[in-house]
């Protein structure tokens, strides 16, 4: 009852920050941060639809063992600009540029980022970065995988190598700014109150992915201009022809794109624990360990790149140092998915479209996370590993977990942001073809590989194709799925119906201001008096024990 | 992988298979419980807790430092357990036995050739004998490959510029599939053979059948002469100005820097490519690079037939270059290969 008191639904406003300023001109030289995460909204969607494309030609190919749709020259390039694509363009960005661009200045009450200008800057880099990748796709494609392993990138591809190298060396700029960004304004904008441990843990994650963004992309970069340093002026780094150590690549390449699987899931799981708090209407159970737990994830991420080389002829102790190291990154994962059960026990749980992506992310992520101890076991590795086992494992990871976090995300904010609902039933049914849709597609994929059909394969023996069968019978789904929250979001944007201030009763600051916000995000600056996912008075707080219910039939909320 | 419509494992044809299964069922079973534990108790939650009334808020549980605890060691402690089983059966894996039959393999865009010690040549394809220990020793000669047997479970990356090897012990005739599962370009999906185990006697007529073919010792012994090596080295690797080769491979090599090295087959190639590297004490660094003048599967010929001379009988080069002729000689027989 008191939490709600702080819910007074601020007073209805015509002018928001998606009606302030009209034109183009008015959104290509933003500095809100709000419009901003508009733009990255748009740009990520149309790259993941381009990635998509590729993902479905490749499920094509693959329904039949010969390779018989595209040539193998073809399924190369497809391949990799799949992968180039939804990495770089989508997964990187997709929640920390979107909602977190969105939602970090609001969820700690502040006007907008520290740096506004660079935060505009980061999405003209990020459009530039893919303007030339397309470019370099377009004009005849890249086929050296996402990998870009040497010697094969450095001497023998023909293909667009360091154009795309170029668009990815430059993409990189806008991550770096964008953490950079993240973390100055964590630091510096807290709104009065607003202390480290009542931050919403959807800032905690933010927190520690810019910390990777800012000490991992450096490193991409620079093994991109050694890739490109070696094909163009023939120096000897990597091709042991000429002098280089073909290994040493894919130590640089994996010290940056390890972490980078955690600039993709940890604002993710940030995601999730809003969802899981705030549809259970629950403070999250072990906040502090859910908070730390990212950090740590953080730091140990970047101390396991060498499990993904434990056959490319790295030592055996390096080997048994890395799958010892990956064994302890999976603890804080772990951690974080028994809090978020925890957090659901005598909670008010709704089935609202967020939450049944939240739960789908539960259940995804398990799946990924339980089929990464396999990897890490080092023998079972050597016989997976670069098999479709290691291909359903990182989709469960990076799909499963990121896209459905992401999705969730979306629509939990979707009022927020809009102004508009979503059409709930079709909100959950979306959410059930995806699930239903991913496990299709990926699933079969574990069983291929531990039979042993190779990735990056165009043609495949016979007795795999069953299993791609199913897979490309669950893409058609999953695609299909994707489609329709693009269909009913967009519909939205014209004729949902509009939304309250605070459609979901909840107490976070976000949900204090108008929907759509104004420019300045609070009319009034906002003063912290309570603790994160705070529903209930801490004096209510249980430790253990009795089924007691507060049943609030009476409360003031928002709009009501 | 013929029985039935859809397999589950695929076969399981060497002495490691079977060890590695039994990790994969165990690490299956334990992830399967956890994993029906979570979702069960979410989807237990979920129901049991649904929200009954629009503005129902339910009491905030506190968070406790007791259950942290136990959610964070029973994982790091089970983890640790496949840590453990998975190190053990992967030193196996990887470390291989001494009394092994070698088989050279080089890859190249996109196809495997391998010689076996007697001097037969194969294309995509890799006889060998079962019941009896086989060592690849891999090179490439353009990109990075890897050497995949999913019926034996083993996998390595075959590098250009170095040598990486892998050993396994067929215990299943039949013939398996070699796949590339390194991504090397636009036929690696094309860089496929076959292993074809056969009976240790069957593999024995095999390996005589194409009778005339040199052993890569004998091949080896040629080149070694023909590039000039035996100026320094002495016809049989009794050294000269150079370091004596004879009875090398194998054995603890001092160097001019006051350190030893190892001289096995990395060290080998290293010095015949690179001889700057790595100077043996007590002579000077005067032998030219043979990089690019030698073809990988050339390094690896002398490679064998400095790994066939002995001290103790260096006019012959034996016995891994003798003639092959005689079947009832099994000279795929590990003894001859030791080392």
């Amino acid at each position: 009852m008191k939490a709600i008191e702080g819910f007074e639904p601020p007073a209805p406003s015509k002018v928001n920050y998606i009606n302030a300023q009209y034109g183009l001109k008015s959104w290509l030289l933003t500095k809100d941060h709000k419009r901003i995460a508009l733009l990255y909204l748009a740009s990520v969607t149309a790259f993941f639809f381009f990635g998509g494309i590729y993902a479905m030609m490749i499920r094509i190919e693959l329904l039949t063992p010969r390779g018989d749709f595209l040539s193998s020259a073809t399924y190369n390039k497809v391949f990799t600009q799949h992968g180039i694509l939804m990495i770089f363009f989508f997964l990187i960005p997709a929640i920390p540029a979107t909602l977190g661009n969105f939602l970090v200045p609001m969820m700690i009450g502040a006007k907008d980022l520290a740096f506004p200008r660079i935060n505009l800057l980061s999405w003209y880099i990020y459009i530039l970065g893919g303007a030339i990748t397309i470019w370099a796709l377009l004009s005849g494609g890249v086929d050296t995988g996402w990998t870009f392993y040497a010697p094969y990138s450095t001497t023998f591809s023909n293909s667009y190598v360091v154009l795309t190298g170029v668009g990815i060396f430059i993409n990189g700029f806008s991550s770096i700014l964008t953490g950079l960004n993240f973390i100055v304004t964590i630091h510096t904008m807290r709104a009065p109150g607003m202390t480290w441990f009542r931050l919403p843990l959807f800032i905690w994650s933010h927190y520690a992915t810019s910390l990777i963004m800012i000490l991992g992309t450096p490193v991409v970069a620079i093994t991109i201009l050694l890739l490109a340093f070696e094909r163009l002026a023939h120096i000897g780094i990597f091709d042991p022809a000429i002098g280089g150590d073909p290994v040493l690549f894919q130590h640089l390449f994996w010290f940056y794109s390890h972490p980078a699987v955690y600039i993709m899931i940890l604002p993710g799981m940030g995601v999730i624990s809003e969802l899981i708090a705030n549809f259970s209407r629950k403070n999250i159970f072990g906040y502090k360990f859910v908070a730390f737990s990212s950090l740590a994830i953080a730091v140990f991420g970047f101390l396991v790149w060498g499990h993904h080389m434990f056959v490319s002829g790295q030592s055996l102790y390096a080997g048994m140092i890395f799958s010892f190291l990956s064994f302890a990154v999976a603890i804080p994962s772990a951690v974080k998915v028994f809090n978020w059960t925890a957090t659901l026990y005598k909670g008010s749980i709704s089935y609202d479209t967020p939450m049944l992506y939240g739960l789908g992310f539960i259940g995804l992520f398990l799946i990924g996370g339980m089929t990464g101890l396999f990897l890490a076991t080092i023998a079972v590795d050597v016989h997976v590993t670069d098999t479709y086992f290691v291909v359903a494992h990182f989709h469960y990871v990076m799909v499963g977990g990121t896209l459905m976090a992401y999705l969730g995300g979306l629509h939990y904010w979707w009022p927020k942001i809009s102004g508009r609902m979503y059409p709930e039933g079709w909100g959950r049914f979306s959410a059930l073809v995806i699930f239903v849709g991913f496990n299709l597609t990926f699933l079969p994929q574990f069983v291929a590989g531990y039979l042993g059909m190779p990735r990056r394969y165009h043609a495949y023996p016979p007795e795999f194709q069953v299993f791609n069968v199913l897979s490309s019978a669950g893409a058609t789904i999953l695609g299909i799925g994707t489609l329709i929250p693009l269909t009913y979001l967009i519909w939205s944007m014209r004729y949902g119906r509009h939304a309250e201030a605070n459609p979901w009763h909840l107490p976070g600051l976000e949900w204090r201001t108008p929907s759509p916000p104004p420019t300045e995000n609070f009319t009034v600056s906002p003063v912290v008096t309570w603790e994160a996912y705070e529903f209930a008075p801490p004096e209510e707080m249980e430790v253990v024990g009795t089924t007691h219910h507060v049943r609030l039939e009476d409360a003031p909320a928002a709009g009501d | 992988m013929e029985t039935g419509w859809i397999s589950w494992l695929p076969e399981a044809a060497s002495t490691l298979a079977g060890q590695v299964d039994a990790l994969y069922f165990y690490l299956s079973g334990v992830t399967a419980f956890f994993t029906l534990l979570i979702s069960g108790t979410v989807i237990f939650f979920v129901i049991r807790y649904r929200r009954r009334s629009p503005f129902e808020i339910p009491r905030p549980v506190a968070g406790s430092h007791k259950l942290e605890t136990i959610w964070t060691i029973i994982p790091l402690m089970i983890a640790m357990s496949f840590f453990v089983w998975g190190t053990n059966v992967y030193f196996k894996q990887v470390k291989s036995p001494k009394l092994a039959t070698e088989v050279y393999v080089v890859g190249k865009q996109w196809m495997w050739k391998v010689q076996h010690s007697t001097g037969q040549r194969e294309i995509n394809e890799l006889h060998v004998p079962k019941g009896r220990k086989i060592r690849l020793i891999m090179t490439s000669e353009d990109t990075i490959h890897s050497y995949y047997i999913p019926a034996f479970r083993i996998k390595a990356d075959v590098l250009p510029g170095r040598y990486t090897d892998q050993w396994f012990e067929a215990t299943k005739t039949g013939t398996f599939h070699l796949f590339c599962a390194e991504y090397c370009g636009m036929n690696h999906s094309g860089m496929i053979g076959s292993v074809i185990v056969m009976e240790p006697k069957e593999f024995d007529n095999w390996l005589t059948g194409n009778a005339g073919n040199q052993t890569p010792a004998v091949a080896g012994q040629q080149l070694f002469q023909s590039l000039g090596c035996t100026s320094c080295h002495g016809m049989n690797g009794e050294g000269g100005r150079g370091p004596t080769l004879a009875g090398l491979f194998g054995r603890q090599q001092q160097l001019t820097t006051g350190g030893s090295v190892l001289a096995d087959e990395v060290y080998i190639r290293e010095s015949i490519v690179n001889p700057q590297a790595k100077i043996v004490a007590g002579f000077t660094p005067i032998m030219p690079t043979f990089q690019g003048q030698i073809s990988e599967e050339q390094l690896l010929q002398i490679l064998a037939f400095i790994k066939s001379l002995h001290i103790e009988n260096p006019q012959q080069p034996v016995p891994a270059a003798s003639p092959a002729t005689s079947p009832a000689q099994p000279r795929s027989s590990p003894q001859l290969n030791a080392r």
